[in-house]
């Protein structure tokens, strides 16, 4: 399943990081980021509850970029 | 302005306020110290934190993590050698929050000016019941239902207009301003906007099946796959700051130690200070921010132009594009034919035809669906059986009863009938009745009218060889690629040779020039995900090429081919400008600081002035509608 939340995230690297970091969370299985459109499009595994899945990813991109903001 | 922008300027202004003031108060001790250390956190707190954070979540050496220790430094030193002087550790946060707060600002102006283009997404579809209009999500439309499209309102869906006449704006999907008109029965994309009358439209596919699903999709998911400057970028981010900052503990250690086993005085304040500079300097938020950045505006403006590029890693190759493969039709020529003559028939014109037209009947190939058109009748199907497709020679099918093969020459000599060569140019269809050689229909393709153009851009925009590939006789090739420019022609290929040729090429290229395939998505797939870079024209409704493509066209202009090239060198150019120059006043700067030449205040300029000039550098890349 594929979904695509709206971010919020000031600079283009910290928008690649966000990407890295949602990547590495579980039951993620892939994940990018468009800066210029502000989209987080996540792909979750098979069986995978996305609001679950979402909350440890917002967890994970807060770690390496404390004001970045996912709304799911 | 954001909310976010906005508290971050009262901010700026509060702290440059104070510290303006805090020069001119004579006030002294203790509350002066505490008055600057308010403005100081009022400016940089959260920068602070950020670093705390960073630290805790094992991600030292970030740019917050360098800011914060250079300005605590520099209070620490300020405190322990008495002088008073807060200055510059809040001028450093001061500096490096306008730098950031100006890089979010431009950032977000450039943002909306392509979301503006890009904000193609219909937010409802209306459906009339029971008379009345009703707005639902298109996600609920089921294909077949009728919607009603107003003037002014996008097409949500796909489909076909039943009822009504309008012209459609077309430009956020193709980049085209010319309005297209539309009539019933016409197809109609999604994504275009009615302009005059009410259309009444059967969808043919779901939303998320619609062109603009694609597209926007396309658009959304365009960065995931990275180029190798910003993997270069975040590589050197990850050794480059730990680098500086054991260089810079170097720098407060070291002379001074030297100095001490000399016997002279250790001198610690000169150095630490040099240290702190040092640190400034080497902040590398220039390159961090402005390297994806300009990918990112690189891709922006380019689907602003129509031209889809699905990431900067294509954004790089298309760049380093050398050779142009093209798959003729459709892509060089409109891929629309016209039967121009028929030769040597032993029976009727119109009688030939009609024979063509049925065997052909099943094909959905331009050239089948041009023998439909001459024949000009309609085709009753029931009239033909055993429809047999040979790749690469034509077909054969029994109608009326009569065994009828229709193909070119090969098919001929496969079946052993001797045909009469035709002098024509054009693509020749031979046909034989009951094993009776029948006589040939001519058939041309049209050329685009800037194709001739388009070759001409793309070698001026430093392609050095194009080559052409088809499926058509050497004389309709020839003809074609001497009257367009094109340098080389291979024609009479099977679907599966073109794959065999684009390795050929591929194998005989330089090593650094990359080559890219032109297609228009029908049966070129293999090619397209084959070559270095596949550009698939005119990709609406090919949900096939959208795949296999790396670039994709959204209209079937030849010409954005060479402007889509000249994007990218254009994005790459600032991409190694803004390398290059960073590190080259980075580097002096961190030298001068190194022998103590350089104060703080060329720190800043290094470190904020040097950002802001490759973010303004970078939004460039927007610009490229003039190219």
């Amino acid at each position: 399943m594929k979904k695509t939340y709206p971010i919020e995230v000031d600079c283009a690297n910290c928008a690649n990081l966000m990407e890295e970091a949602a990547r590495k969370t579980p039951g993620v299985a892939s994940a990018t980021v468009n800066f210029m459109t502000l989209k987080m499009i996540v792909e979750f595994e098979e069986g995978q509850e996305p609001k679950q899945v979402m909350k440890a990813v917002l967890k994970a991109c807060k770690k390496v970029e404390p004001d970045c903001e996912i709304e799911f | 302005m954001k909310k976010k922008q906005k508290k971050m300027l009262v901010r700026i202004i509060l702290a440059a306020f104070m510290l303006i003031a805090l020069n001119f108060i004579p006030v002294t001790g203790l509350l002066r110290m505490l008055l600057y250390l308010a403005a100081y956190l009022i400016i940089g707190y959260d920068i602070l934190q950020k670093a705390g954070k960073g630290i805790l979540n094992g991600r030292m050496f970030d740019e917050n993590f360098l800011m914060a220790i250079a300005t605590v430094g520099a209070i620490a030193l300020a405190v322990y050698e008495k002088s008073g002087d807060y200055n510059e550790a809040i001028a450093v946060m001061l500096f490096y929050q306008i730098g950031e707060l100006f890089q979010s600002y431009a950032v977000g102006k450039s943002r909306k000016n392509i979301s503006a283009l890009m904000d193609i997404r219909p937010d409802y579809a209306n459906v009339e019941r029971d008379g009345i209009l009703e707005q639902v999500d298109p996600d609920e439309v089921a294909i077949g239902s009728i919607i009603v499209v107003q003037p002014g309102e996008k097409v949500p869906i796909d489909g076909i207009i039943t009822e009504g006449t309008s012209s459609l704006n077309t430009s956020a999907l193709t980049g085209e301003s010319l309005p297209r008109e539309a009539m019933p029965g016409d197809e109609i994309i999604s994504g275009c906007i009615n302009m005059t009358g009410v259309l009444k439209i059967q969808t043919t596919k779901e939303f998320g099946e619609s062109t603009v699903s694609k597209i926007l999709q396309l658009v959304e998911e365009s960065s995931s796959r990275k180029s190798k400057s910003e993997n270069f970028i975040s590589k050197f981010a990850r050794v480059y700051t730990p680098a500086v900052c054991g260089a810079a503990l170097l720098l407060a250690v070291v002379p001074p130690l030297f100095h001490l086993i000399a016997g002279s005085p250790a001198g610690w304040a000169g150095w630490i200070y040099r240290a702190l500079i040092f640190l400034v300097i080497s902040c590398p938020c220039a390159l961090v921010i402005s390297i994806p950045l300009s990918f990112f505006a690189g891709i922006g403006g380019a689907s602003k132009e129509g031209i889809l590029i699905k990431g900067s890693n294509y954004m790089e190759t298309l760049s380093k594009t050398k050779i142009v493969v093209f798959d003729k039709t459709g892509t060089l020529t409109q891929g629309v034919f016209e039967v121009n003559g028929v030769h040597h028939n032993s029976m009727e014109e119109s009688k030939l035809l009609e024979y063509a037209a049925l065997a052909e009947c099943a094909s959905s190939h331009p050239i089948s669906k041009s023998l439909q058109k001459a024949y000009g009748k309609d085709i009753d199907r029931s009239r033909v059986t055993d429809i047999e497709e040979i790749s690469g020679h034509g077909l054969t099918a029994n109608v009326d009863g009569h065994q009828v093969a229709a193909g070119n020459t090969r098919l001929m000599e496969r079946l052993g009938i001797p045909y009469v060569e035709c002098h024509s140019v054009g693509t020749i269809i031979h046909l034989a009745i009951d094993s009776t050689y029948a006589g040939h229909i001519v058939i041309s393709d049209i050329e685009k009218p800037n194709a001739r153009e388009a070759i001409a851009a793309l070698k001026k925009a430093g392609v050095e060889k194009t080559v052409m590939l088809t499926g058509d006789t050497g004389r309709v090739a020839e003809k074609t690629a001497a009257e367009l420019g094109v340098d080389e022609v291979h024609s009479e290929l099977l679907p599966a040779d073109k794959v065999t040729e684009v390795e050929k090429l591929l194998k005989q290229k330089p090593a650094k020039s990359r080559l890219a395939f032109v297609g228009d998505g029908i049966n070129d797939a293999p090619v397209l995900s084959r070559a270095d870079i596949g550009i698939a024209m005119g990709a609406m409704g090919s949900d096939a090429a959208i795949e296999a493509a790396d670039v994709v066209l959204m209209d079937d202009d030849p010409v954005k081919i060479a402007k889509g090239i000249k994007i990218s060198r254009k994005c790459l150019a600032i991409v190694y400008q803004n390398i290059v120059f960073a590190l080259v006043i980075k580097f002096a700067c961190l030298g001068l600081g190194a022998l103590g030449i350089a104060n703080m205040w060329f720190a800043i300029f290094a470190d904020v002035g040097v950002m802001v000039i490759a973010v303004l550098n970078a939004i460039r890349a927007l610009r490229v509608h003039n190219l």
